[in-house]
């Protein structure tokens, strides 16, 4: 497929040419970034909703529920779901549209699975511009689902409007609630299999989390209680889901998320860029092993030659 | 083409039997030898089979199946694949298929059958030879 088959295909709604755009964008195909470049435009439409929290805390099944709720507004909606690659063999393992059967054959709802390929931090590399690809193909909604996440995974920040936090009953004390990471990104937390024992007592953990919060926040994450295989519960979490939104628009948060996504992304690729086209100057340069040479006998420090090189290759016009 | 290429490969169980050990085995040998394996549990109609194939934008199905209804079953897969313009998805089979109802499958589309006691890596070299990446 041409990139303007690919552009056209993912406008008007070709669920083949959005497929094959996010395979390009995981592969890292030169051509994914020229189709998206041609999309940016018809996107920042959607509502991007991450879900994270541990192993088997229900948010395949959260996602599911919302779903159907959602498709019975005449929502559209997008999933991205992501489950770790191995670290041994690349391979993976990606389990979550299991519990999605009932949207299958929904042509409103898109479920994609995506493994990290050796990418940290919750989500893979690919997931912000398939996030990008789902939203110029036109999805009102987008959940973002991340690997199951320990503590530390938190990049779904960059990417969700709104973030939804799963937890459930018995996962350690109120210490852990009041650790850094995770429990300080959500907007919303949803403790799960709520008819197990413990469900209440962790609901009161993470409010007293958000009690002992010495900065006064406009928004208090809503703290709620579901059960994800009746999808008890599941009404009051849409309603908080809109009411964060509208939270988002009317404070003017919405607004300053999108321009400071827009400065992190803007900066992440002028870095990038610049890093390769350095590396595209010097790579195989007698200089550079030289340098690289005397750095290792301690006869130069790599502090100086990185400005030395820098100056030298990257500013200059005549290499 | 970047080294990051991955085969994806749609494991799925058409059908009414719930015997999944089979697929599971063959999933996770598959996720072993490198590829990404997306699973999608039982009791799948070929509707789902191929929406899943074609949103998961997938090399190979991999069709497992204990029922007996292979004969319509597989067959109708590879036709609304062909309703859906995909024709460059490898489509292989495995379960309890007798050895007489194999070349009208195979005349049907579907690439090669692996009974029980197929070694693991013989279904892993068979994907990997004849995928379209």
């Amino acid at each position: 497929m041409s990139v303007s088959e690919l552009v056209n295909g993912v406008l008007s709604g070709k669920r083949r040419e959005l497929a094959r755009l996010i395979s390009l964008i995981e592969n890292e195909d030169p051509e994914a970034a020229e189709v998206l470049s041609r999309l940016y435009k018809n996107t920042g439409k959607a509502h991007v909703i991450g879900i994270t929290g541990p192993p088997g805390s229900g948010k395949s099944s959260l996602v599911t529920k919302l779903t159907a709720e959602l498709r019975k507004r005449n929502k559209t909606i997008g999933v991205v779901c992501v489950d770790p690659s191995s670290p041994f063999t690349g391979g993976a393992l990606l389990g979550d549209r299991i519990r999605m059967q009932e949207h299958t054959l929904d042509k409103d709802v898109y479920v994609r699975s995506m493994g990290t390929r050796g990418h940290l931090g919750g989500l893979a590399r690919a997931t912000s511009d398939a996030v990008r690809a789902i939203d110029a193909f036109g999805k009102d909604i987008i959940f973002v689902e991340t690997v199951g996440a320990g503590q530390a995974e938190v990049e779904i920040i960059e990417i969700a409007q709104t973030i939804i936090v799963t937890d459930v009953p018995g996962s350690g004390d109120d210490i852990q609630a009041i650790k850094a990471g995770i429990m300080e990104i959500a907007d919303i937390f949803v403790v799960n299999k709520k008819d197990l024992p413990g469900a209440d007592r962790k609901v009161t953990e993470i409010n007293a989390m958000l009690d002992i919060d010495p900065i006064e926040r406009a928004w208090r994450p809503p703290v709620l209680l579901t059960n994800g295989r009746t999808g008890e519960g599941v009404l009051e979490v849409i309603e908080k889901i809109q009411a964060h939104l509208q939270f988002l628009k009317e404070s003017g948060l919405l607004e300053q998320k999108g321009l400071q996504r827009s400065r992190d992304e803007l900066h992440d690729l002028m870095r990038y860029k610049l890093t390769r086209e350095l590396y595209q100057k010097l790579e195989g340069r007698p200089e550079y092993e030289a340098a690289i040479k005397k750095i290792a006998a301690r006869k130069e420090d790599p502090y100086t030659v990185a400005e030395r090189l820098i100056a030298e290759f990257l500013f200059s016009e005549s290499r | 083409m970047s080294s990051s290429k991955k085969i994806r490969v749609l494991v799925a169980k058409p059908g009414l039997d719930g015997h999944d050990r089979g697929a599971k085995i063959v999933a996770r040998a598959l996720r072993d030898a490198g590829m990404e394996v997306i699973y999608t549990g039982l009791r799948q109609t070929p509707e789902m089979i191929v929406r899943a194939a074609l949103d998961e934008g997938v090399h190979c199905i991999g069709l497992s199946i204990l029922s007996g209804a292979h004969n319509a079953l597989f067959p109708r897969v590879m036709e609304l694949l062909k309703e859906e313009g995909i024709d460059d998805v490898l489509v292989v089979g495995g379960g309890i298929i007798p050895e007489d109802d194999i070349p009208e499958l195979k005349k049907a589309g579907i690439a090669a059958i692996f009974g029980p006691g197929t070694p693991l890596d013989e279904i892993i070299e068979y994907i990997k030879a004849n995928v379209k990446l």
